[in-house]
Formats: structure tokens, C-alpha cells, sequence
């Protein structure tokens, strides 16, 4: 190369503010594109995601629906498996469940079961997240039962820019797909680069921050609490933490995950959700095939306790990740703490 | 129904304990001494507790989100229950469960769900429960307008149809589900819906009377008890707060004329007036009655306030029957 190309310009914006100039750039790109969810249109969404949209595109493109979950995702894959691209919100993660028949036995299956001949392009969108006290179920974060399906795909990023340039992909995507944002994600700020025509290539995780000692892996907010640590270790016990923003669940980035960890030789997995049957056991059953001789201390993890979500707040405190625990858990993996992991 | 004067008179008494008790919530929301918010049944009194007392105190019940007037309606203490919205040891489900999953079994209340619509099945089970084990118990399940767009409603009352289950299905219609008209995504009338399964389907227009409440209640209840099967009450009714305490719409979804209508109508004033001109109580009777549930009100508040918080290692009980079955991970 003989001449370097400019570099690209950039916007700061927050999180929300990304998913939202996402969602008004393919609004405006591809006229089969439409929203639908509860709240979403003259109130803008219960997170404001959806500000300002609704003013400019008019009630057919920002469809307001009863609370009515089952239904309206259901009526998502119909629009989708006749060409239609519908990004469906759901206010948040939990209430999807509601509709957990129409995603798992339909969206993920209709192209495979019915031999290839139709697909349905789905965009589901809705924040996960817990720590606001809000109680056993509204504060959940179970991405891992969609990205357990296949058929599905999981993406949960954890900056603004990707935030941006993944649900760009995810609505141009043929096939469904669970965008997993994140309640306190969406404050965060960060740069996005000013180019409408930029996607973020779903499937591929990104070293987020470099190091050689140990590598924390996680996604969604967790990804930003294992960038916080990373930090904390570096001031506080000189450790050079890696950190790999899986962004992607499903598929998942196993080589990103794997060259990480054979440079550095230690592994946490951080995840908001429940650790067993977790995303961080899938990331540990890899890893152990890929880094079997790389690895100097078993691969460990940290996620939300065994339990529901508690209410009162030392009880609470008691059962979420927050960096305390992050920051102890990986000490331990580095043999400079105690064991937490005797269970 | 001929109601004893006392009977009246405890109406209002827990029409003001719902009152007092959703307001002193509201401040202590503000005050930080509540995280985040509540969801009150300010201006919904009369639609709660008509219904909840044309039942008995052994009938079981359902609740939502807004969920602090169902138990105090159905007779609970007040202490526990605000002690439980600061998340103390002494509340009634320990501190774990919150404004949004308050639970007072002692009066029926089997539990409020923060899920829309989804504990409308639930009563029906109880329902069940109560035909099987040959009881004469009724389940009431509330859920809003918004809830009445959810499926899971339609299965269970077709259940209750079939099985002739003791349910009344209690819609408080408040016209809105967050800013949501219910005009605007609810196709026909809600209390009709009901016609589809054969089972009676009443709308109470004015739910701002506890008797008019009380009455289609108690007809729907007793018709339950003799085992003729469910019934469907809409009430038409209006939240005279936001959704939700320290919420602020960024739109007037409520038009001004319409809330002022509703808010002139206060159940709590129109009662007075009623127990006032049927002659059942005296002003200095009613204004006592009012200095009492105030008193009951604020030592609940000192109660919550004063309690002790949960050991944390409270967070890791009661997963299951027994205990060694939980796991625990790091
Ligand atoms: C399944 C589900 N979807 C969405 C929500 C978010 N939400 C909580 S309350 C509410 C409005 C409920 O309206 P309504 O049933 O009319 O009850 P009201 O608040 O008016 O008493 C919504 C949408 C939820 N809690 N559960
Ligand atoms: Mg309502």
C-alpha cells in the first residue's frame, strides 16, 4: 500500500444512541424493513431506543402492538418468512419468554424443517441486564437458551460501535437473530464511525484489550465490567489481562477465544447469567479440546449465583457479578488469591 | 346485598389503608428509602377492594404488578407488606420478593407477578385445587387492560369453562397499559371476550363505586361457590398516578379533560359521601376512622424503616425442598 487511507471520521454517541441510528440507517436503506413492539412508537420505547423514529416513519413502519408477545413475534416470523425484514422489540429479555414456542419452534426451524425453500429473516431486539433491584423476573439475562438452539442466531455487543454495526448486520441477515443489548450498556459511550454502509461481521469475537497473563471472555455488559477489572488488575498487581468481547454467541468464535488463551495460558469466563449449562460452559468445553496443552490452571468462571434474582439489596448483592467478584475470581485463576471456586 | 354497617365501614377502612399506605410508598420511593419504583392503585380503591371483599378471607387470589392494594384489600397486615417493599428481614416474603412479588398466603394471596397476565392461570389452579379437595373456595385473578391482550387469559378461562372451575376473572380496565390506550390495541370490549367461552361477562362502567364493584363481584363469587363455573368482570377505572412512581412520560398520553373528569371522582370521597347521606356514620366517625388508618399507616412505615436487613446468606435459601439439592457456583 502506498497511501494510507484517511482515517475514518466517528461519532461519539451512547450505546442506545448507536442501536438507534442503526435502526433509522436501515429504515431509510431498505423500505421492507419495519419495527413492532409494545410502547415503541409515541412513548419511543421504554429505553428510548426508538426516539424519534416513529415522528419520521409514520405508524406502519413503527407498529405499536397490545402486550401481546406470543403473538406479535409470531407475526414477525410471518412477515419475515414472506420477505418482510421486522425487527421486533421486546421490552426486555425476560418477557420473551412469553413468546419462547414461536422463537424456538418456528424462526429457528422454518428453514431447515421446511426443506430449505423459505427463511426467516428476524430481528428480535431487546435489553438483558439485572443489578437495578428489580427482582427475580426482571432482571435476567438468559441469552444462552436461544444461543443453546440451532437455527438461532445470538449477538449481544457491548459497545456502541458494535451495537451499531451488528444490528446492521442482524437486520440484513437472512436468518433470525436474537439481539441481545443490555440495560446498562446503554449509557455507555463510545465512537462510532460515520459510514452507513458499515457492518459488523457477525461471528467474530474482538480482543478488546491486550495482555499476556490471563484472559477474561465475556459479552453484553459484562465484557465492559471485564475491561474495568482488566484495569484494576493492572494497577493494583501488574497483571496484563486480555480481554476477548465475544460479541457473538451464535456462532460462536472459538479460534478468537482459543489464540487468546494460548498466548496468556489462563482463562476466566465472565457472564451476568447463571454459570451452569452457561455460555461460559460452552466456552470451557472448547477451550479444553483447543488449549489442551496450554493451559496453567483449570479454566474458571464467574456468573450471577444459582439462584433467582433476590430484591433487598445485600441479598442481591450477594447473588450478582460485579467486579469485586470478577477481580477476586481472577486472582484466583492467577494463583494470587484464595480459591472461589470450591463448590 | 345488604351490607352490615360494619361491612361498610371496613370497606372504607381498607380503601384508605390501600390509599395511605400506596402514597407513603410514593414518598418513600422519592426518598431513596424504596429502590427504584412501585406501581400504586392510587385512585383504584374502590375497583380493588369491591372485589376483594365480595370474596371470604380463605378465597384465594392473583395478583400483578400493581399488586400492594390486592393483599391489603384481602385484609393483610400493613407492617410486612411495607417492610418487604424496603427489602428488610421482616418482610412478608423476607426481602426477597419486593413490590413486585408480594405474597401474604394468610389472606389468600398467592403471589403477584411482575409477567403480564401471567398469574391469570395460576388462580385457575387454585380454582382447581379447590373442586378437587372439595373445598367451597373461590379464586379472583386480577390483571389490567393490558393483560387482557395476552393469551395465556383466554386458556385459562377456557379451562375454567370446561372444568367449571370457581374463577372470577377480575380486568381492572384503567384504560392504559403504561401510555398505551387500551382503545388503541384492544379489539372490541374486554368483558364481551367472555361470551366466546359461555361464561357471564359483566362490565362494571363505574368502577370508582366500591358497591357497584362489590355487587358484580359478589354475584360472580357466589355463582362460583355453587359450582355453575367462572365468570369475567371488566371494571372501568382510572390510576390516578403515573405507571409507575418517579416515571415521567415524555408524552401527554392522557388527555387533560379526561383525567380531571376521573380524578373528580375520587372512590375514597364519593364513599364519605355515600356512608355520610345513607346515614352510617357520622363526620367525626369517618374523620376518626381516617386519623386511624393514618396512625396504621405510618407505624407500619416506622416497622419497615426500623427492621433489620437480611442476612445475605439468605439469598442462597429456599432454592429447593431441600437444601442440599442447590448447587453452588462462584
Ligand atoms: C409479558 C410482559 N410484557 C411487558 C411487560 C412490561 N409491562 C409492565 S406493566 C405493563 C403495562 C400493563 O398494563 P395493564 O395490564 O393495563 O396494567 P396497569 O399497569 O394498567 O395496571 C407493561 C407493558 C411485562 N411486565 N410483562
Ligand atoms: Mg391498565
Amino acid at each position: 500500500m502506498s497511501a494510507t487511507a484517511p482515517a475514518p471520521s466517528t461519532t461519539t454517541m451512547t450505546y442506545r444512541e448507536a442501536v438507534r441510528l442503526a435502526l433509522r440507517e436501515e429504515l431509510l436503506r431498505d423500505e421492507d424493513v419495519f419495527l413492532m413492539g409494545e410502547e415503541i412508537g409515541v412513548f419511543e420505547g421504554s429505553y428510548k431506543v426508538t426516539a424519534g423514529l416513529f415522528r419520521e416513519f409514520g405508524p406502519i413502519r413503527v407498529r405499536e402492538t397490545p402486550i401481546s408477545e406470543e403473538g406479535f413475534v409470531g407475526a414477525g416470523i410471518g412477515a419475515a418468512m414472506m420477505g418482510l425484514r421486522p425487527v421486533v422489540e421486546i421490552m426486555t429479555l425476560n418477557f420473551i419468554l412469553v413468546a419462547m414456542d414461536q422463537v424456538v419452534n418456528h424462526a429457528a426451524k422454518i428453514r431447515y424443517m421446511f426443506g430449505g425453500e423459505v427463511g426467516c429473516p428476524l430481528v428480535i431486539r431487546t435489553p438483558n441486564g439485572g443489578g437495578s433491584q428489580l427482582t427475580a423476573q426482571h432482571s435476567q439475562s438468559f441469552e444462552v437458551f436461544f444461543a443453546h438452539t440451532p437455527g438461532m442466531k445470538v449477538v449481544a455487543p457491548s459497545t456502541p460501535a458494535d451495537a451499531h454495526g451488528l444490528m446492521k448486520a442482524a437486520i440484513r441477515d437472512d436468518d433470525p437473530i436474537l439481539v441481545v443489548e443490555n440495560l446498562q450498556s446503554y449509557k455507555v459511550r463510545g465512537e462510532v464511525p460515520d459510514d452507513p454502509d458499515r457492518v459488523v461481521e457477525i461471528g467474530r469475537a474482538a480482543v478488546t484489550r491486550e495482555g499476556s497473563d490471563i484472559t477474561l471472555v465475556a459479552h453484553s455488559f459484562a465484557a465492559t465490567r471485564a475491561l474495568r477489572v482488566a484495569e484494576r488488575l493492572k494497577r493494583d498487581h501488574g497483571v496484563d489481562a486480555e480481554v476477548v468481547d465475544l460479541r457473538s454467541l451464535r456462532p460462536l468464535d472459538t479460534e478468537t477465544v482459543a489464540k487468546s488463551i494460548q498466548k496468556t495460558n489462563r482463562a476466566l469466563c465472565v457472564d451476568e447469567g447463571w454459570a451452569t449449562y452457561g455460555v461460559s460452559a460452552e466456552i470451557a468445553s472448547r477451550i479444553q479440546r483447543a488449549c489442551f496443552d496450554d493451559l496453567d490452571a483449570p479454566i474458571e468462571r464467574v456468573g450471577l449465583a444459582e439462584v433467582p434474582m433476590p430484591y433487598a439489596k445485600q441479598l442481591e448483592r450477594a447473588a450478582i457479578v460485579n467486579d469485586d467478584k470478577i477481580m477476586a475470581a481472577a486472582l484466583s485463576v492467577l494463583d494470587l488469591g484464595p480459591d472461589v471456586f470450591s463448590y | 346485598m345488604k351490607l352490615t354497617n360494619e361491612e361498610l365501614l371496613e370497606m372504607q377502612r381498607r380503601m384508605l389503608r390501600i390509599r395511605l399506605f400506596d402514597e407513603r410508598a410514593s414518598k418513600m420511593v422519592k426518598r431513596g428509602q424504596i429502590p427504584g419504583t412501585v406501581h400504586t392503585s392510587v385512585g383504584q380503591e374502590a375497583q380493588v377492594v369491591g372485589a376483594c371483599m365480595a370474596v371470604r378471607a380463605d378465597d384465594y387470589m392473583t395478583g400483578n404488578h400493581r399488586s400492594h392494594g390486592h393483599p391489603i384489600g384481602k385484609g393483610s397486615a400493613l407492617g410486612p407488606l411495607m417492610a418487604e417493599l424496603l427489602g428488610k428481614a421482616t418482610g412478608i416474603c423476607q426481602g426477597k420478593g419486593g413490590s413486585l412479588h408480594l405474597a401474604d398466603f394468610a389472606v389468600g394471596s398467592l403471589g403477584e407477578s411482575g409477567i403480564v397476565g401471567s398469574s391469570i392461570p395460576i388462580a385457575a389452579g387454585a380454582a382447581l385445587s379447590s373442586k378437587l379437595l372439595a373445598q367451597d373456595r373461590v379464586a379472583l385473578a386480577f390483571f389490567g387492560d393490558g393483560a387482557a391482550n395476552q393469551g395465556g387469559l383466554y386458556e385459562a378461562m377456557n379451562l375454567a369453562g370446561i372444568w367449571r372451575l370457581p374463577v372470577v376473572f377480575l380486568c381492572e380496565n384503567n384504560q392504559y397499559a403504561l401510555s398505551t390506550p387500551a382503545a388503541t390495541v384492544t379489539s372490541g370490549r374486554i368483558a364481551d371476550r367472555a361470551h366466546g367461552f359461555d361464561i357471564p361477562g359483566v362490565r362494571v362502567d363505574d368502577g370508582q363505586d366500591v358497591l357497584a364493584v362489590h355487587d358484580a363481584v359478589r354475584e360472580a363469587a357466589d355463582r362460583a361457590r355453587r359450582g355453575e363455573g367462572p365468570s369475567l368482570v371488566e371494571v372501568m377505572t382510572y390510576r390516578f398516578h403515573e405507571h409507575s412512581e418517579g416515571l415521567r412520560l415524555s408524552t401527554d398520553y392522557r388527555d387533560a379533560a379526561e383525567r380531571d373528569a376521573w380524578l373528580a371522582r375520587d372512590p375514597i370521597t364519593l364513599f364519605r359521601e355515600r356512608l355520610l347521606a345513607d346515614g352510617v356514620a357520622a363526620a367525626e366517625a369517618l374523620d376518626a376512622l381516617e386519623a386511624e388508618v393514618a396512625d396504621e399507616v405510618e407505624a407500619a412505615a416506622r416497622f419497615a424503616l426500623e427492621s433489620p436487613l437480611p442476612e445475605p446468606e439468605v439469598a442462597f435459601a429456599d432454592l429447593y425442598t431441600d437444601p442440599s439439592a442447590a448447587e453452588v457456583a462462584a
